[in-house]
């Protein structure tokens, strides 16, 4: 579509280009004009662009000769993004799908354009003992990562929210574990919950009593009594939950407390006034301001943590009942050489990111553009 | 008689100062402890794990030396990955940037087909799983023998992060007024000129800003180094060398040396331009 516009555009030189608009003005032939390949439906939105009648009034000097040289170096400029983004991310993509149909392993990668279509991966993937367990593991990281990460930022939003001496300092240190390399951040978790010397369960055990050190990355249950009435934890699962909400909380405090900024004082204000107490406060008056922002960052932190891989694998490489989908993804393709099963496998896990990212598109933008 | 507000001032005064303090020691105390190893002796620290604050005398620098010496002087050899670290990012920053700027600028200022449904397929780009990504790659690359290249990985860093950038410059460059580059269309400049003398220099915050997210993309990027990089351990880059070396059981000690280092250039990089970062990321959520 681009090229032949570009074609479409050479053919004429910019004077005979505008004698034929003089002649005739209409709105249709201009839409084709400059948009030569759009469906006729997109007319009355090219019609309603102020440029075209601006240039007229200037006394109709070459404005659709403008317009297309604006349109090709538009596309000009875009098409290496457009190329490296399709090259990259999309075709890959459509290729994941054709992949997922095929029976395709490492070592015999000639396969690749032997497009014998089967069902046999998702069966595979489909009937692992494991599924159910990845599956309830994957749910429960994400959401529990997600409500953590977003419930931490908002909390240190709305604590850092009145200005006071040290603030900027404090805002500064928050960030420290966004912006940290995962690969750092893990080898210090690990060490700090060492079983053996990390500080965690020497002050565990030496000070607040502990009948042994727990392993934080490395059991998948651990059996914690309080007050007599015994209980099970998943001890692993719970630490790269934390380690999930503490890596990136600092996204949502920032997302946040830039919303927060910018709310309006009067408000807030004419509440206080009326005798609305500070809970009352945020509770009516601010948090439905904040519902917008929040929203957003639950729908892309639950998308980004259910697709989180290095994480989960760097801390307990998904043993200990932290087996998430993107580990076991990896698994298929590298432990067991098996494209066609880790692909399948990506297939099914990218359909629920494009469910929730739907889900938003459907309920989060039009939400918007009703209250814009 | 207290009323109601006064009680919940308090007890959420009180509350606050808790919170802070719990975040900026959860936020702390974990580069303390990386910094406070890599400079004791492994004994020191297996003694008496709790104490956390080092005597002079024992502070020494000998994790740092075995992190970065070639393995051949009994070291792990991770100088030579800050090379291929640093070729990744530099390489990523410069053609993201140029790739971002241009796209940022023609969704901006220019009339083009299609220009709505590139914005918003961007942004569905974002969000997409980097790993089922990496499969089809996975394979490409293997059968055209580039994987263990460092040019893939920068392709790949490349494509995944120029939508967040067109989108972060795209926010700065609406709000650079349009008469500016008007008038000198008017006196004569053609695009390229614009975009070479007016644009970049009033954008310039907003490129470093983007320069420095792309570079910690790129400079902390685990799971890409690790799939395409692994079997040809020259060209590592120091988040993988470093993971690696987690594998082969190497001192605690080592590791957190190792850890400083990586994360050195990055909070080196972050504390400088703070302020830059925040606000590239964060332009536009102020409308929410």
């Amino acid at each position: 579509m681009q090229q032949s516009g570009h074609e479409d555009m050479s053919e004429r030189p910019p004077g005979q280009h505008d004698a034929l608009a003089d002649q005739d003005d209409s709105p249709q032939t201009r839409a084709e004009e400059w948009m030569p390949d759009q469906p006729t439906g997109e007319r009355p939105r090219a019609g309603a662009e102020p440029a075209p009648r601006r240039g007229r009034k200037r006394g109709g000097r070459r404005p659709l000769g403008l317009r297309a040289r604006e349109a090709r170096l538009g596309l000009g400029l875009v098409s290496p993004t457009l190329l490296i983004v399709l090259l990259v991310v999309v075709l890959p993509f459509l290729w994941t799908i054709l992949m997922s149909f095929q029976r395709l392993r490492l070592i015999d990668l000639q396969n690749v354009f032997d497009i014998t279509l089967t069902l046999r991966n998702f069966r595979v993937v489909l009937g692992s003992p494991q599924l159910w367990d990845m599956v309830r593991t994957t749910l429960i990281y994400s959401i529990a990562g997600t409500a953590l990460s977003v419930g931490m930022g908002l909390a240190t939003a709305l604590a850092l929210r009145k200005t006071f001496a040290g603030r900027w300092l404090i805002r500064i240190l928050v960030l420290v574990p966004y912006v940290i390399p995962v690969v750092s951040a893990a080898l210090v978790w690990r060490t700090l919950l060492n079983p053996q010397f990390g500080p965690v369960n020497v002050f565990g055990v030496d000070i607040l009593g502990w009948d042994e050190p727990i392993g934080f990355l490395s059991e998948r249950s651990h059996r914690f009594e309080v007050l007599g009435i015994g209980f099970d934890l998943p001890v692993a699962l719970l630490s790269v939950i934390a380690f999930e909400a503490w890596k990136t909380f600092p996204l949502a405090f920032l997302f946040i407390l830039a919303r927060l900024q910018g709310l309006p004082k009067d408000l807030e204000e004419a509440a206080r006034v009326d005798g609305a107490t500070p809970l009352q406060r945020f509770r009516y008056v601010i948090m439905p301001q904040l519902a917008g922002v929040v929203a957003l960052l639950v729908l892309l932190r639950f998308i980004w943590t259910f697709q989180n891989f290095n994480d989960v694998y760097l801390l307990t490489g998904g043993a200990a009942g932290t087996e998430v989908v993107a580990v076991q993804v990896y698994n298929y393709l590298i432990n067991r050489s098996d494209v066609g099963g880790a692909a399948a496998l990506g297939l099914l896990m990218s359909i629920v990111l494009v469910t929730a990212f739907a889900f938003y598109y459907r309920y989060g933008v039009l939400k918007q553009e009703r209250d814009a | 008689m207290i009323s109601r507000e006064q009680v919940e001032n308090r007890v959420l005064g009180v509350a606050r100062v808790l919170w802070l303090a719990f975040i900026v020691l959860i936020c702390v105390v974990p580069l303390f402890y990386m910094l406070l190893l890599s400079v004791r002796p492994l004994q020191a620290v297996l003694s008496d794990p709790l104490d956390f604050i080092p005597s002079l005398e024992e502070l020494n620098l000998e994790a740092y030396r075995k992190v970065i010496a070639s393995p051949s002087e009994g070291g792990y050899g991770l100088l030579s990955f800050f090379r291929n670290s640093l070729i990744v990012a530099i390489g990523s920053v410069l053609l993201t940037v140029l790739f971002s700027v241009l796209g940022a600028y023609a969704a901006t200022r220019l009339r083009f087909p299609g220009k709505n449904t590139i914005n918003t397929s961007f942004f569905a780009v974002y969000m997409f799983p980097g790993i089922v990504m990496a499969i089809p790659l996975f394979v490409l690359f293997s059968r055209m023998g580039l994987r263990g290249e460092l040019g893939a990985l920068i392709i790949i860093y490349l494509a995944s992060t120029v939508p967040v950038c067109v989108y972060m410059l795209r926010n700065y460059f609406r709000s650079i007024p349009e008469g500016l580059e008007d008038a000198a269309m008017v006196d004569g400049c053609n695009r390229g000129k614009v975009i070479t003398k007016i644009v970049l220099p009033l954008a310039m915050p907003s490129i470093a800003a983007t320069s420095l997210y792309v570079f910690m993309i790129a400079w902390n990027e685990y799971l890409f180094a690790l799939l395409f990089l692994l079997e040809r351990r020259d060209n590592w880059t120091v988040s993988l060398g470093l993971a690696q070396l987690d594998d082969i059981s190497v001192s605690e000690t080592v590791l957190m040396a190792g850890s400083v280092l990586l994360t050195l250039p990055v909070i080196a990089l972050f504390f400088v331009a703070e302020r830059l970062l925040v606000e590239g990321l964060t332009a536009g959520a102020e409308k929410g």
